[in-house]
């Protein structure tokens, strides 16, 4: 992956909130690369900034200091070649729109004709498996389906770079594995780059080709791990493969380490 | 368990029998308040208290007849509703304005708090000075009071939008009319319905109001004209009016909110369970 030009790069970021009682260093300093086509896996102990690494990552807030760049430019607001899906689907979702309407507003925003429009709502709901919940609301729907529509609006948007923040967090265990196989399909069938946010270490060896793991706050990258798992992943096979647990085991121990604030070992 | 509470009728199968359900729940207390007041006037003689019937009587006689209906209902009305879509109009506006504009908002809290506190019936004089006494006068009397609760509710509907739902709009880079047609206006939209319910019934007050000073023409007037020259059930009829057309105005407000915010309603009823 070396040879390659990265799709997102970022140096050194840094992001200080200011509070009553003084500066909060949310993120000490942060670098890494995401190729195209990765899907990289970010995961970390709760509370260490992964949710600020992503505002600033999807341009929703500015870094105190350090660059984000999509393509050789710089991330200072939304970019067009992003699409993000947040953990909190329930919020995330216009309740005054059908489904239909909710996939496609951000199609509207950007000037698709109305009959395209209808074509790419249909497809995306067709690879989320709702194609019957078009007319639907979002309330109308359970939480897993909920959080397929706005999978289905970020794969309608068609991003370069998608970027899920704990998408799974906050739905049932059944539903959670059918949804991480949802994000290696979509992943597979579009080509697109995902970066998925989480802090569940099962989550991220099961759909990630790279791990990175953060340290506690102030934070930075533990460790960059790549994931030598089979491409094609099943539930029940891949989580009782070996390798599966010994990396498993070692995300595991260095997310220990992480809270511990103990430096990165190697593997 | 054979008494009907209200509470069963959502779980009742027909249609047909709740629809009518409901009908009885809407106009049966009415139905008891008016046997009780002519039950109560039956052979009494007293000025004040006239019988239905004869309160009926000056409601036919002396209001529903094409030559009051003209010059002193239908304009009043007019001028209620002009007002009241005035208000509305303005509160929206300049209350969306307002709301997302973080710096005109503190500037402008304090005195909208301000003249919101004043009753807009001590203004009357003044604005009669400044506009004179005609529709001019009586509509800025209806706006200076009822558009308030949709202003300022329309300010904290578009200042307490969910910050998931503005990030997502944000990253979908939904802006300009676009943003306020369906995203900030519909969050907002709760609390603005709210405000226009309370500017109906306040604009409604005002219209009345407007017209008791320096007018002579009006609905609000001829109720005072009819007061004045002790013709009371003539009176009490123009009061059972203007209690008709509020009942009117709430009617056609809910099913405009109903249609608006049923997504809201829909959705608070699932999470009720």
């Amino acid at each position: 992956m070396a040879d390659k030009t990265p799709l997102l790069s970022v140096r050194e970021l840094k992001k200080t909130y200011s509070s009553a009682n003084g500066p909060v260093e949310a993120i000490g300093s942060i670098t890494f690369d995401v190729f195209p086509g990765e899907l990289v896996c970010i995961v970390g102990p709760s509370g260490c900034g992964k949710t600020t690494l992503l505002k600033c990552l999807s341009g929703l807030l500015s870094p105190t200091s350090g660059s984000v760049q999509l393509e050789g430019t710089e991330v200072t607001a939304p970019p067009k070649k992003m699409a993000v899906v947040f953990q909190e689907y329930g919020r995330s979702l216009y309740p005054w729109l059908t489904v239909e309407d909710n996939v496609g507003l951000p199609l509207k925003a950007r000037g698709v004709a109305k009959a395209e429009r209808s074509r790419t709502i249909e497809r995306a709901l067709v690879e989320v498996g709702l194609e019957n919940a078009r007319h639907k609301y979002p309330w109308q729907l359970s939480g897993g389906m909920q959080q397929r529509v706005a999978i289905a609006r970020a794969v309608a948007y068609e991003p370069e770079v998608l970027i899920m923040d704990e998408p799974f967090a906050a739905v049932d265990a059944q539903t959670r594995a059918d949804l991480e196989d949802l994000v290696r399909r979509v992943w597979k069938d579009l080509g697109v780059t995902v970066l998925f946010v989480t802090h569940d270490i099962d989550e991220s060896v099961y759909l990630g080709e790279r791990v990175l793991m953060l340290s506690n706050s102030p934070t930075s990258i533990q460790e960059d791990l790549a994931i030598d798992l089979p491409d094609e992943r099943d539930q029940l096979s891949t989580r009782a493969l070996p390798r599966f647990t010994e990396l498993r085991t070692h995300v595991y121990e260095q997310i220990q380490r992480a809270k511990r604030g103990e430096v990165p070992s190697a593997v | 368990m054979s008494v009907a509470l209200p509470r069963d009728l959502r779980t009742r199968p027909s249609s047909g029998l709740r629809f009518l359900a409901s009908v009885g729940f809407a106009v049966g207390l009415p139905i008891l308040l008016v046997l009780g007041w002519y039950l109560a006037t039956q052979g009494s003689s007293s000025l004040y208290f006239p019988s239905p019937e004869r309160v009926i009587d000056a409601l036919t006689g002396s209001w529903l007849t094409s030559a009051t209906m003209s010059k002193h209902v239908v304009p009043s009305l007019v001028r209620f509703v002009v007002g009241v879509l005035l208000s509305i109009v303005i509160g929206i506006v300049a209350g969306t304005v307002i709301g997302a504009t973080p710096w005109l908002r503190a500037l402008l809290e304090p005195m909208l708090e301000f003249f919101r506190a004043i009753p807009p019936v001590v203004l009357v004089p003044v604005l009669m000075l400044l506009l004179g006494i005609d529709d001019t006068m009586k509509l800025a009397v209806i706006v200076s009071g009822s558009v308030w609760p949709v202003l300022l509710n329309t300010v904290e509907g578009v200042r307490g939008m969910d910050p998931v739902l503005t990030d997502t709009s944000r990253s979908f880079r939904i802006r300009g009319a676009l943003k306020y047609r369906y995203f900030v206006l519909p969050a907002a939209s709760p609390q603005i319905m709210a405000g226009v319910r309370l500017c109906l019934s306040i604009g409604l007050i005002l219209m009345v109001i407007s017209e008791m000073f320096a007018a002579s023409s009006g609905l609000g007037y001829q109720i005072v004209y009819f007061q004045r020259q002790y013709m009371i059930p003539e009176m009490w009829g123009g009061i059972l009016l203007l209690g008709t057309v509020g009942v009117i105005v709430a009617a056609i407000f809910q099913l405009v909110e109903r249609r608006v915010l049923h997504w809201y309603h829909g959705s608070r009823e699932v999470a009720r369970g």
